[in-house]
């Protein structure tokens, strides 16, 4: 469905995109993520035939961007990380707009807008000004605005951003409904929000993709048990004495010891899981272990990894 | 374009802006109607006219800042760009909605006429040279606007340069006679101004309305290439 071949776009000396190569097939749900300024702004605005690539092919179901930009723009509907709403009209104004901007008729675009208002819940400020509406109100008009013409592909750039949780949890149950019959792609820099969303993830620094691949196994290998916390009761330091003594430990460390509790830091090497280990040691030495969390990785680790352990991206 | 076009008027008329262009106007041309034709019992419209192509000069930016500029700046040129519409129609779009404003004051200043023919016969056909001049100035002057507005993402600014733009062929007549020679001929030749006096005598020629149409015909292909050269080099 979407095929990006060499894709680069320099701004003067900046490689804002640097020889970028995908495939979206129909019907997936694929993620941008990247710290800012990674390219995946960029890259989205160049596959919408907003701005122009310095080198490279970008085709949209066959349609190359640079060449049948109106093939291509019929075919997506685009969610900018600002909502480019016009502030003096009302949402239900605002939308017939961008149906007549489609140039669909008023019969057609009527009974549609109706029911993208109610898939987005924007049903009880329908008739107000947009000026007036809230963040995620507005965010959720952009996403009508991009649902409107039911286009087969949909771009949507930071959809979540400055949404409170709920409707953070509510957008990405809606993008997973509308992955059901749409071709999506979305950028984020937020970890659990695309590996929540997505099926595959693209990982983009620098203007360069460092690492694709599915949710799971990119938590696999880049978020594996070799580092966690535990918290028992009684003395840390009687407990990280025991823990040293498991095979395949690579470090322990206290995190925090107060009267009744202490905090520790494990890690172990990558090969070995030792949980189980950990666990059953401290029960036979009657320590009470009332807590185990995985460490985490944020996206400054998954990059740290990938730029610099893992050269070449994992696949 | 007509989708573009409806929604530009109605943010025209749903702004103050519309009304208060068009109150501002009525308060000065009234006056100068007053003083000119009803107080000295003249039917002589000319003054008036011609009046009201100079303060075009003042007028037709304001009207124009925000067509180009607010969409830049609000992030909504995004979605516009986005759709499947072509970057000329577009900017036509939004001219004619400019453009349409524009009329709109003219076709209001047509009560002049209207008051002067109650009491006596007024020649027609001046009258619509008048009107004819006033358009097609019109229409060059709002090219000029949106090519303005098309420069910056701040309205104070495009006003501000549209004016500027505006007042500089203006003067072009006035200048190219104190220069003289085949530079001032030049001058004279490109400047609007002559060519709408024409008009205003009653003179109608094919040539000035030409030049009028492609003057305006050019402003608004240079608003274009301007438009789609810095959405090249853009961010």
């Amino acid at each position: 469905m979407i095929e990006v071949k060499n894709l680069s776009k320099f701004y003067g000396k900046i490689r804002a995109v640097d020889d970028v190569s995908f495939q979206v097939e129909k019907g997936e749900i694929v993620g941008f993520l990247g710290p800012n300024g990674a390219g995946k702004t960029t890259t989205m605005n160049i596959l919408t035939g907003y701005i122009p690539a310095t080198d490279g092919i970008a085709m949209v179901d066959g349609y190359d961007v640079s060449r049948h930009p109106m093939e291509v723009k019929k075919r997506i509907g685009f969610l900018p990380e600002h909502p480019p709403i016009y502030l003096d009209m009302t949402v239900k104004e605002y939308l017939s707009f961008i149906a007549e901007l489609n140039k669909m008729s008023k019969q057609k675009y009527e009974s549609q807008i109706k029911d993208i208002s109610e898939i987005v819940k924007i049903g009880e400020v329908y008739t107000r000004l947009c000026k007036n509406l809230s963040k995620g109100y507005r965010q959720r008009v952009g996403l009508a605005s991009a649902l409107i013409g039911n286009p087969e592909v949909l771009i949507l750039d930071e959809p979540t951003v400055g949404l409170d949780p709920i409707q953070i949890i509510e957008i990405r149950r809606l993008i997973k409904e509308l992955g059901r019959d749409h071709t999506i792609i979305l950028s984020s820099h937020i970890l659990p929000e695309v590996s929540a969303v997505c099926e595959r993830v693209i990982i983009i620094n620098k203007g360069k993709i460092v690492a694709e691949d599915s949710p799971e196994n990119l938590s696999k290998a880049l978020n594996s048990a070799s580092r966690f916390t535990i918290t028992v009761e009684g003395s840390a330091e009687q407990a990280a004495g025991i823990i040293k003594t498991i095979e395949g430990i690579k470090s322990v460390s206290i995190k925090t010891q107060d009267k009744i509790r202490g905090e520790l830091i494990i890690e172990s090497l990558e090969q070995f899981d030792i949980r189980k280990d950990v666990f059953f040691r401290l029960a036979r030495n009657q320590i009470a272990m009332i807590e185990m969390k995985l460490l985490n990785m944020t996206l400054e680790d998954i990059f740290l990894q990938v730029t610099t352990h893992e050269e070449g991206g994992i696949s | 374009m007509f989708a573009i076009y409806k929604r530009e008027l109605k943010s025209y008329f749903y702004s103050p802006i519309a009304y208060v262009i068009l109150g501002l106007f009525f308060v000065f041309t009234s006056i100068l109607f007053m003083l000119g034709n009803l107080y000295s019992l003249s039917a002589d419209l000319s003054g008036v006219t011609s009046t009201m192509g100079f303060l075009l000069i003042f007028f037709v930016p304001i009207i124009t800042m925000r067509s180009l500029a607010e969409d830049r700046k609000n992030g909504t040129e995004v979605l516009l760009a986005t759709s499947p519409v072509t970057l000329t129609s577009r900017i036509v779009g939004k001219y004619l909605a400019a453009f349409t404003v524009l009329m709109s004051l003219t076709v209001m200043s047509m009560l002049y006429p209207l008051i002067l023919s109650a009491f006596g016969k007024l020649s027609f056909s001046l009258i619509a040279s008048q009107y004819l001049g006033i358009i097609l100035l019109g229409m060059a002057f709002v090219s000029i606007g949106i090519f303005a507005s098309s420069l910056t993402e701040n309205q104070i600014i495009a006003a501000v340069l549209g004016v500027v733009m505006l007042f500089v062929i203006w003067l072009l007549d006035a200048v190219s006679v104190s220069i003289g020679g085949w530079m001032g001929k030049v001058m004279q030749w490109l400047s609007l101004t002559t060519r709408y006096q024409d008009f205003n005598y009653g003179d109608l020629k094919l040539a000035n309305i030409f030049y009028f149409l492609s003057f305006t015909v050019t402003f608004v292909f240079l608003t274009i290439r301007i438009i789609d050269r810095k959405t090249m080099t853009q961010g």
